[in-house]
């Protein structure tokens, strides 16, 4: 548990911060640039100080308004925009600088599962200023964690990176995830980072923090501007339920409901995050009949909202008592008025296509043991 | 070639230089340091200071330093004797008037590194002197070397300062640049060409292998 609150000027600009982030999974704070996310962050890490600071880490005071303990006493990792490698030192000792000086400490993430898991061993010999922008990034996140960090902060790790080396560390980013137990902060400005990654949302707006909750809640929230992005989504957490190897499809539960999936998606029990884009999302009073959709789940319309002239962007719950994830979908004010829609009726939501936002490392791996 | 004479002021020149240099070293990094972080009208103040001696005529900042260690001022109070015309009182002269020429590379290095690599330093438990020690320190080791090199050979070719406050008393103060003086100033032309001319080659040298090794340093950057 993270209880952060941060005020006070940074030059011309003010800060007036407030949050609380859960002690597990990612959190995404997340607002246009120079909205003062980067402050935050930097004042979390101890490299700011603003007087009138309080923050808690995992119950421990680590600033106060009398006390503030400096960076290197605090048991985080950073992760800066650009990969910051010490240019002196080889990968290795790259790699090392921040485990050497923890050696009294219990070692919970070992050098070679860090290694393992951002596939980095291949680069040990190569001087820092031959490797890649992605590859740079992968080994300065390993150095963070190898520092056996409480917490890790991650400054748009990504946003130095062009589009390729972005995708190519993500997985690593999403399989971190997975694997570690320690808390995230993630600073973005990139909705798409944001809705693949986070868990929770901290929303800022002009140094405060417009709202802060678990993701699918804020995107779906009619209050806050991410509904009204041209492209706005909701992301669903589902569970594999199964995989059937001849159609490629995989079945995962939902909270509401149960989606089939192309692609194989196992391993059976593993959490796999979907992205349903509104414009893919068309509602119907009757469930549909012969048809290629395959996702057709009932949904209890909690909202809507004129987007434009033409258009209407619906919030809704799946499952008929709306108990379900949320889910939003953009249909055109005709339809809407045709079809008579109104919050609080129970609808027919057809999932045109539902995929992965990208297909993660274990996208390809084989199911030993598919339950069709 | 060289008589015993020339070789007495060969080694106290390098005596002088060799203890200016490393005394300039270990005050100059960490006031370099201080003016490297960040901007103050204290700093400023101070920065001009150090860098008076590169405007300021020899004669002027001899003259000064030689009424401050002359028989009646505090310094001399102070340390009890007067150190004009001894060998201290040169080392001191030569610190003050060769600072420049160490702080201001050293300085530059500091700042040209900015302040990230001191903050990732922190972010894995550095402390602020592990973290001057391990990662500030050899990336700015070529202005280091440039500083040492730099205010060992401005110390060798000093010449105004020394003759203000040195004289040139054989085995004291009677270092290379006031020697071929006296050489020209006698007309021993022979002698002031193997002084002058052996200078003349050890420069040459300093700044071919100093350029040598600044590229060895840069280019070896990761290179391991």
């Amino acid at each position: 548990m993270i209880d952060a609150r941060f005020a006070g000027a940074l030059g011309a600009f003010r800060l007036d911060a407030a949050f609380t982030a859960p002690g597990h999974g990612v959190t995404a704070l997340f607002g246009p640039s120079g909205c003062g996310k980067t402050s935050v962050l930097r004042c979390i890490a101890g490299l700011q100080r603003l007087p009138d600071g309080h923050l808690i880490v995992n119950g421990e005071s680590w600033q106060d308004g009398r006390r503030f303990r400096p960076t290197h006493r605090r048991p985080l990792g950073y992760v800066f925009q650009e990969a910051s490698l010490f240019p002196h030192l080889s990968v290795r000792e790259n790699l090392s600088f921040g485990q050497r000086r923890v050696r009294g400490e219990p070692q919970r993430i070992g050098f070679d599962e860090v290694v393992d898991l951002l596939g980095i061993a291949r680069l040990f010999d190569r001087p820092t200023d031959r490797l890649s922008g992605g590859e740079r990034q992968r080994v300065a996140i390993g150095r963070a964690l190898l520092s056996q960090p409480q917490l890790l902060l991650m400054d748009e790790p990504l946003s130095a990176l062009d589009r390729i080396s972005k995708d190519e560390i993500l997985p690593y980013l999403e399989r971190l995830h997975a694997a570690l137990s320690i808390p995230v902060l993630y600073v973005s400005h990139d909705i798409a980072e944001v809705e693949r990654l986070a868990d929770t949302l901290v929303l800022m707006e002009a140094g405060r923090v417009r709202a802060a909750g678990p993701i699918a809640d804020l995107l779906a929230d009619p209050d806050l501007p991410l509904v009204h992005m041209p492209q706005p989504a909701a992301v669903i957490d589902g569970r594999v339920l199964s995989v059937d190897p001849r159609y490629e499809l995989t079945e995962l539960e939902v909270p509401g409901g149960r989606l089939l999936v192309a692609g194989d998606l196992g391993p059976v029990g593993s959490v796999r995050r979907l992205r349903i884009p509104a414009s893919d999302v068309s509602l119907g009073r009757r469930a549909p009949v012969d048809t290629t959709i395959l996702n057709a789940l009932p949904a209890l319309i909690l909202g809507a909202e004129q987007t434009g002239g033409r258009q209407m962007t619906v919030r809704l719950a799946l499952g008929a008592d709306g108990r379900g994830a949320p889910l939003l979908s953009r249909v055109s004010r005709y339809s809407w008025d045709r079809l008579d829609l109104a919050p609080g009726q129970t609808v027919i939501a057809r999932l045109k296509a539902v995929a992965l936002r990208d297909s993660g490392p274990a996208a390809d791996t084989p199911v030993s043991d598919p339950h069709p | 070639m060289f008589d015993a004479a020339m070789i007495e002021v060969i080694l106290l020149t390098l005596k002088l230089a060799g203890l200016t240099t490393l005394l300039l070293l270990i005050l100059g990094t960490p006031l370099a340091w201080w003016l490297s972080r960040g901007r103050s009208l204290t700093r400023d103040v101070v920065s001009t200071i150090v860098s008076l001696p590169i405007v300021l005529p020899p004669t002027v900042l001899g003259f000064y330093l030689l009424i401050a260690m002359g028989p009646s001022s505090p310094l001399t109070t102070l340390v009890g004797r007067p150190l004009a015309f001894t060998f201290e009182g040169l080392v001191l002269g030569s610190v003050i008037y060769s600072m420049p020429f160490v702080v201001n590379p050293i300085r530059n290095a500091f700042e040209a590194m900015g302040p990230r690599p001191m903050e990732v330093a922190a972010t894995l438990r550095a402390s602020p002197w592990d973290a001057f020690v391990t990662v500030a320190l050899p990336l700015a080791s070529p202005g280091l070397l440039t500083g040492a090199i730099l205010g060992f050979a401005h110390t060798v070719g000093e010449f105004g300062v020394v003759l203000m406050i040195g004289g040139s008393i054989p085995g004291r103060t009677k270092v290379l640049s006031t020697t071929i003086f006296d050489y020209v100033e006698t007309l021993q032309w022979g002698r002031a060409h193997v002084l002058a001319g052996g200078m003349l080659i050890l420069s040459f040298a300093v700044i071919l292998f100093m350029t040598q090794v600044e590229r060895r340093l840069v280019g070896g950057r990761g290179g391991r």
